[in-house]
């Protein structure tokens, strides 16, 4: 009798020390990967004598402005950079959205002579590393004309993506084919099924899409550093990289700049954190 | 199920005539069909002919030419390929990228277990150290790498303040041909977030019965990590291996932004590499050669995977 409440007191201790061993871990480790985000708005409020103490401070003092001044006064028009981003990125996730929902519609609903084989074809697709297609690509547009406009990083977005038509078909798939049935009867066609019994269903994967997208094509540096030249074209992404390229780098302003360019994706994974998940865990894609 | 092929069915019986007639209207709907199937298809069929399939073909002859875009194409065979073979910074680009995945690669993976493990239980804690793991992955991009080029700074920057309050002075970082590639790796580690929650749900799929049987039988936590969760999860740290793999031999945004491939190529990954001869060098022959390369081995890779672990990419695909 008392040797078992021993064993189970042993196995509460052990628990106990388990729990808070798991814990204390959890939070050690949470520190260790919130401090970078932390430090980079830190610094961004910094003077650039502050920024440069040793040690440095934790806490801004006096907090100033002068980093985010520097990157909106400076000789880089950093305004005219988000301008870019966000006209690039918009009509990106727009064309995104809407062509890979017409083609997973396919895929998932419709009956047509190849939609096997095709499929197929868009699964091995993703399989082929940008890298093999970056040069052809490139001549494509410099033959178009196209170098030095928006247009290399908007229009293949019209096309559809293959990894978010896969995702889209997916729960397309899941839709039961009755309720399809049904409206056909009533006269409907596939568009207006698509618009008004399968759509108004799908906003979860619809988001999960649109939150790739935007995330992909505002972190976009390839594309915005092969097609653009012009200063006044250059998206925030490729605006960074110049202004951390500068030979004695202004580092609050830079910070401050990097904070700019992070506030959409954080704001937007505040909101929308859930659908973040879904997509990670049903593509295995990062970020 | 599908309305012609029931309404066939019933009137089959029925005279010749009407039959001839039904034939003809359901070819007719057939036709409908397929055209629609291939217009609501369209926007990928196109892109997939103009961009991947197009590009596809041309890359190869390219990469059995010389060009530079401003002077005429010249087809040399495989001079590219055995020019490749006997170039310095192609083998040293291999090394730094082989040295990057075998150095983040495993340790990132532990590190997404090991939070996995930790954050899979369903509470408010849990889920809030969720996202504080999750968050920096999903912050990628150029303002990740300016960040870390700020930290790594030897003077000021947190890390080395860090080491200094015990009693460590750090290294140089991305200024020293050492530790330029293991601040990389390092900072990769920031990023398992993602990974993190591929294992989570892993984890969260091992049936339940399986731990209950293992603790009846007097399996302590670590036997039943070792005889349980990593053989059933074996699969899906299979594939997040695969796809780092992968994803390593394409780096090149955080070392074009953070070391320019420096100091003395310690950072030259193989993506640097074929950017810079494309796009600063512009031999487009020669980096369509290196993107060919890569092709075959990410294809090698791609193939290992699905025969070793065709279960679950099928799983995958649905169906």
């Amino acid at each position: 009798m008392t040797s078992a409440i021993a064993a189970a007191r042993t196995k509460l201790v052990r628990n106990g020390l388990l729990g808070f061993l798991r814990y204390g871990l959890m939070i050690l480790l949470g520190t260790m990967f919130i401090i970078p985000l932390y430090w980079m708005i830190l610094t961004s409020f910094k003077t650039s004598g502050e920024a440069y103490l040793f040690p440095p401070s934790w806490f801004p003092h006096p907090v100033s402005l002068e980093g985010y001044q520097a990157i909106w006064g400076g000789i880089i028009p950093f305004n005219l950079f988000i301008v870019n981003s966000i006209i690039i990125t918009s009509l990106s996730v727009i064309g995104t959205v809407a062509s890979s929902t017409l083609v997973a519609y396919a895929f998932a609903r419709l009956r047509w002579w190849g939609r096997n084989f095709w499929f197929v074809v868009l699964l091995a697709t993703m399989m082929l590393p940008y890298e093999v297609v970056m040069i052809p690509i490139y001549i494509i547009f410099r033959k178009l004309g196209w170098l030095d406009t928006f247009l290399p990083l908007i229009v293949p977005n019209f096309l559809g993506n293959a990894f978010f038509i896969f995702l889209i078909r997916q729960f397309f798939l899941a839709f039961p084919k009755e309720l399809e049935d049904a409206a056909r009867v009533d006269g409907a066609n596939s568009l207006r099924i698509l618009w008004q019994i399968i759509l108004p269903n799908s906003m979860p994967v619809m988001l999960t899409v649109a939150l790739f997208s935007f995330i992909g094509s505002w972190n976009d540096f390839l594309g915005p550093l092969i097609y653009l030249h012009q200063m006044e074209q250059m998206t925030v992404a490729v605006g960074l990289s110049m202004f951390a390229g500068f030979r004695s780098p202004n580092w609050t302003a830079i910070m401050a700049g990097a904070t700019i360019s992070l506030l959409p994706i954080m704001l937007a994974f505040v909101i929308f954190q859930r659908y973040f998940v879904k997509g990670i865990v049903l593509t295995g894609i990062k970020g | 199920m599908d309305q012609s092929s029931i309404s066939t069915a019933d009137l089959a019986s029925k005279d010749a005539a009407d039959n001839q007639l039904l034939i003809a209207s359901r070819k007719k709907r057939k036709f409908k069909e397929n055209l629609e199937g291939y217009l609501y298809a369209a926007p990928w069929l196109i892109g997939f002919f103009v961009f991947t399939l197009t590009p596809f073909f041309s890359s190869i002859w390219y990469s059995l030419n010389r060009w530079d875009m401003v002077t005429d194409i010249k087809f040399i065979g495989f001079q590219n390929y055995t020019d490749m073979f006997k170039n310095d910074v192609f083998w040293k680009s291999n090394s730094v990228t082989i040295r990057y995945v075998l150095m983040a690669l495993p340790a990132g993976l532990v590190l997404a277990m090991l939070l996995a493990l930790l954050v899979n239980k369903q509470n408010k804690i849990m889920m809030f150290f969720r996202s504080i793991f999750f968050l920096p992955s999903v912050a990628s991009g150029v303002a990740v790498y300016v960040l870390w080029r700020w930290i790594f700074n030897p003077e000021f920057g947190l890390i080395n303040y860090l080491l200094s309050i015990f009693g460590i002075k750090g290294p140089n970082w991305l200024l020293s041909s050492d530790w330029a590639l293991p601040a990389m790796v390092i900072m990769s580690f920031w990023g398992v977030g993602g990974t993190m929650l591929i294992y989570l749900a892993g984890l969260q799929s091992v049936p339940q019965h399986l731990y209950e049987a293992a603790e009846i039988d007097g399996a302590n936590l670590m036997q039943r990590f070792w005889s349980i969760t990593l053989p059933m999860m074996s699969s899906t740290i299979f594939f997040t291996m695969v796809i780092g793999i992968i994803g390593g031999l394409q780096s090149f945004t955080s070392s074009f932004v953070m070391t320019g491939g420096g100091p003395d190529y310690a950072t030259y990954f193989y993506g640097l590499n074929l950017y810079l001869e494309a796009f600063h060098n512009f031999r487009m022959g020669y980096a369509s050669a290196l993107a060919w390369v890569l092709f075959v081995v990410v294809l090698i890779i791609t193939l290992v995977q699905f025969k070793l672990a065709g279960r679950w990419v099928y799983y995958e695909a649905g169906e």
